[in-house]
């Protein structure tokens, strides 16, 4: 477990939350991705400016977070380009055909002990899991 | 004052998954590598993320229950669904398949927009084309041959 990094985890997650409960608290609105941006391609959805700004603010974090001395963040993508396409559908429909991703179900509904998002949760951990078992271990890609 | 406090959140948001590493696919992919256990390659830093989150965001929902409104106006807006039915699972199970295949869910995919990569400015296009897919056709049919029929 030699990139194990239960402290900045711990760090990160606690900001997504306070985040995810501010949005509630501020905005009245749950903080799930995959709706905020779902609803934005939609013509006529409400509250775009907000939501746009959330948006923004995403991509806003992680820039304030590589000024920060002592942080090199990385993001590497393995994937062939088939494979990410692919893949990129499957979360985009995906998470709107079952109404939520890791943090509108994850973080927001298991936060309202939510039936509905615990079995949502589990059947993307399941077949996340299932997945990365098939790619690595079976095909060994 | 509604859009400078989303704005306040989205960067929050996105700072803590920064810090978590989740914009990182190999971080994500090698927590969902269970068979990694067995080798001691396994990270289980993903489940850390999951748990302050839900340590962080569990008080404001509990809050959010004891008030009538949101403080920068407005209603508070908890989902009242609790069936669960065909396309939660189902949906489920395809976005799931989308994140072992990449590692990105769309909230880091979102973020690492910010370090200006080929391969995530093509993820991310290829999700608003899979949301934009599930509007137009609305979603699976009724009764779908692979899935079985939708309650409802």
């Amino acid at each position: 477990m030699e990139n194990f990094t239960p402290l900045s985890a711990l760090i990160g997650g606690g900001l997504i939350g306070l985040a995810s409960g501010l949005y509630l608290i501020l905005n009245g609105r749950i903080a799930g991705i995959s709706g905020i941006v779902g609803t934005l391609l939609t013509p006529n959805g409400s509250e775009r400016w907000e939501k746009l700004a959330f948006v923004a603010g995403l991509i806003i974090g992680p820039l304030l977070i590589i000024a920060l001395p002592g942080f090199a963040l990385e993001s590497v993508v393995r994937a062939s380009w088939p494979v990410i396409i692919l893949g990129g559908i499957l979360v985009g429909f995906g998470t709107r055909l079952g109404s939520g991703c890791t943090s509108g179900h994850g973080i927001c509904g298991l936060s309202r002990m939510s039936a509905r998002s615990l079995m949502a949760t589990l059947a993307f951990m399941t077949a996340g899991f299932v997945t990365v078992f098939i790619l690595r271990h079976l095909i060994g890609a | 004052m509604r859009i400078f406090s989303a704005l306040l959140c989205g960067v929050l948001f996105g700072a803590g998954l920064a810090i978590s590493g989740m914009i990182n696919p190999q971080k994500v992919l090698a927590f969902l590598d269970i068979a990694a256990i067995a080798s001691g390659g396994w990270d289980p830093s993903l489940a850390f993320v999951m748990g302050g989150g839900l340590l962080a965001a569990l008080p404001f929902f509990w809050l959010a229950r004891r008030r009538t409104g949101a403080i920068c106006g407005g209603d508070i807006a908890l989902p009242t669904r609790r069936d669960i039915d065909r396309d939660l699972i189902v949906g489920g199970l395809m976005f799931g398949a989308g994140w072992g295949l990449v590692g990105y869910c769309p909230g880091p995919a979102i973020s690492a927009l910010a370090l200006g990569q080929v391969e995530t400015v093509v993820f991310v296009f290829a999700m608003l084309a899979g949301m934009v897919l599930h509007r137009i056709t609305g979603g699976l049919p009724a009764t779908c041959p692979l899935t079985g029929p939708q309650s409802r």
